[in-house]
């Protein structure tokens, strides 16, 4: 099979048994990438000379046997991850002239794993977005249907791996930032357990709610990735310290007896009909393997995007307070006094979006609001997290879907925002009470790919990934390809 | 609950974000918006219901106060638009 087709799992085992070079195999994909990426727009920077070198070494590293887990493979990192020497903007006008001094922890394994980094994909402004239509760097398009958004905020990631430009990407969710522009591009999105992968060199958008995690096309090539990134940094103080387990140990394990939570309120309302039934066709497959299902309540289901939409922004108006004109990121030019720099620098370099959540999260911490809005929120954020603590209690899954429809048109929700905020009504909750949390493709509705939703108990990975794989191996939909990218 | 003119003013200068005329339109209705979708909040019983602190109840690591990180100054300032002798230059506060 053409390389460009395989698994990062495929890969492995043929440059093992010296069926290519990771030269050949980077060539290749470095070449796809410049034939086809003007459709799609996926990158921020193609780092075509550091992967070539890159992968020369692995070439070399195998040849003397000192060769790491992803020798010579190729990755994709969202353009969030600071890499050194490299520009990295986080899709913002604001870091559009930032080379970062160093890595991110995440940049760091992946290098000693051996991997070979292709470029940094193209995102949403500082992650703030459910499209790709906030980038600075413009929108990506979905590789399913050009007209289409592939989702985000990771949507570069999700498109790279969608048109088999690499087996794997990176990405970060805060809110479903990689689950989302999976189920919309019909790949797979794992986000990890909250501290599970370190956050250190992830420019941060909401603190308590980001954790990084990959975009792939098999849920093994995720249990394998996640190996590498996982584990204890003393460099973030969110880190959990626990061991990393060998995710791919457990994975070919059959799910006889898993108990599956189907959530009542997730086909209530707002759901397509016709996504609804890819999703329980899908639950009836996991049946079918011996799993079985049992309804579960989350009654505060509808609150989990107003609680996000006070606990994100004022994270977010936190954090980016960093960005003042004076230390990195863009400068106004001529400020009249400092406060004229700082507003000016911020009010240029920031797009709407992000100055819409910024100016948000300013408000609900505002003396007069705080308690109204943010103790609240958090208040309630509890009783969400409770709701997954009880769920969890009769069930070690929760299926349902991704997202309430397939893939939108771009232009078609950006001037809305809560519409626009509404597309992560599955996904946010996972963030909130901090779970592990993926989107395992599972079929398609007017020809657009959609997600089927597995959420764990805390540092349960080891549960959805099997899942999700039992699941792929009765199940083709994750080997479909867009037509324009076979 | 809507915003005017007035608040939106005084939110921007809170996140120091210099707005033009029509983004403080745009603003005002935007905004306005989200406030009123998160109002949906106050609705919640939330009595007796400790703000959650960290989503896994863990506590906040801390570490000995120990130098652990070399001086690089010069490759951070790099990222710098304006810096002189390691200072960052910024316009003059005081007269």
């Amino acid at each position: 099979m053409e390389l460009h087709r395989q698994t990062m799992t495929e890969l492995a085992a043929g440059l093992e048994r010296g069926d290519f070079t990771s030269v050949e195999l980077t060539e290749s994909l470095l070449q796809r990438i410049a034939a086809h990426n003007d459709k799609l727009n996926a990158f921020v920077t193609i780092t075509g000379d550091e992967a070539l070198a890159a992968a020369a070494r692995a070439d070399e590293a195998r040849a003397s046997g000192s060769d790491g887990v992803l020798n010579g493979l190729p990755i994709i990192h969202k353009d969030i991850f600071c890499t050194r020497g490299v520009k990295t903007t986080c899709g913002s006008k604001m870091l559009d002239n930032f080379i970062s001094p160093y890595d991110a922890t995440v940049v760091e394994k992946f290098a000693d794993a051996g991997a070979v980094v292709l470029g940094k994909s193209n995102m949403d402004e500082f992650a703030m977005g459910s499209s790709n239509e906030t980038s600075f760097f413009g929108p990506v398009h979905n590789p399913w249907d050009l007209e289409c958004s592939p989702g985000g905020s990771s949507g570069g990631s999700s498109a790279s791996v969608a048109a088999r430009f690499a087996p794997a990407a990176t990405g970060t969710d805060t809110g479903g930032s990689i689950r989302q522009p999976a189920s919309l591009t019909g790949t797979v999105g794992l986000k990890p357990t909250y501290g599970r992968v370190s956050r250190y060199g992830m420019i941060a958008f909401a603190s308590s709610l980001d954790q990084a995690g990959v975009i792939t096309r098999s849920s093994e090539d995720a249990a394998r990735l996640l190996g590498v990134m996982a584990g204890f940094d003393e460099r973030d103080s969110t880190s959990i310290d626990q061991p990393v387990p060998d995710y791919l140990a457990s994975i070919g394990d059959s799910i006889k007896g898993l108990r599956v939570g189907i959530v009542r309120q997730h086909f209530d309302k707002g759901l397509d009909e016709q996504c609804a039934a890819r999703v329980k066709d899908a639950i009836a497959v996991l049946e079918s393997l011996g799993a079985t299902t049992v309804e579960v309540d989350l009654p505060n289901l509808d609150l989990s995007v107003p609680t996000y939409y006070v606990v994100a922004p004022a994270e977010c108006s936190s954090n980016l307070s960093r960005f003042d004109g004076v230390r990195f990121g863009h400068r106004a030019e001529n400020p009249e006094d400092l406060l004229d720099l700082y507003c000016r620098s911020r009010g240029e370099g920031f797009g709407d979006e992000v100055k819409r959540r910024v100016m948000t999260g300013a408000y609900v911490l505002s003396a007069g609001y705080y308690d109204a809005y943010y103790l609240k929120a958090q208040r309630v954020r509890q009783l969400i997290a409770d709701d997954f603590k009880r769920a969890f209690a009769d069930v070690d899954v929760i299926a349902g879907p991704t997202t309430p429809t397939p893939a939108f048109k771009l232009g078609d929700k950006v001037d809305d925002p809560i519409t626009m905020y509404l597309n992560d009504i599955y996904t946010i909750g996972a963030n909130l009470a901090g779970l592990p949390a993926m989107s395992v493709p599972c079929g398609f509705v007017n020809d657009l790919p959609v997600g089927l939703h597995l959420v764990g108990s805390h540092f349960a990975e080891e549960t959805i990934l099997r899942c999700g794989h039992q699941y792929q191996q009765q199940t083709d939909w994750h080997t479909a390809c867009p037509e324009a990218f076979k | 609950m809507s915003l005017d003119k007035d608040q939106v003013q005084h939110i921007a200068m809170l996140a120091r974000l210099k707005l033009s005329d029509e983004e403080y339109a745009e603003s005002v209705e935007k905004l306005s918006k989200i406030v009123d979708f998160v109002d949906q909040l106050s609705q919640a019983d939330t009595t007796g219901v400790v703000p959650m602190a960290h989503p896994l109840d863990a506590a906040q690591r801390l570490r000995p106060d120990e130098v652990t990180e070399t001086n690089d100054r010069d490759r951070y300032q790099e990222n710098a638009a304006a810096v002189t002798d390691g200072l960052y230059l910024v316009p003059k506060v005081l007269e």
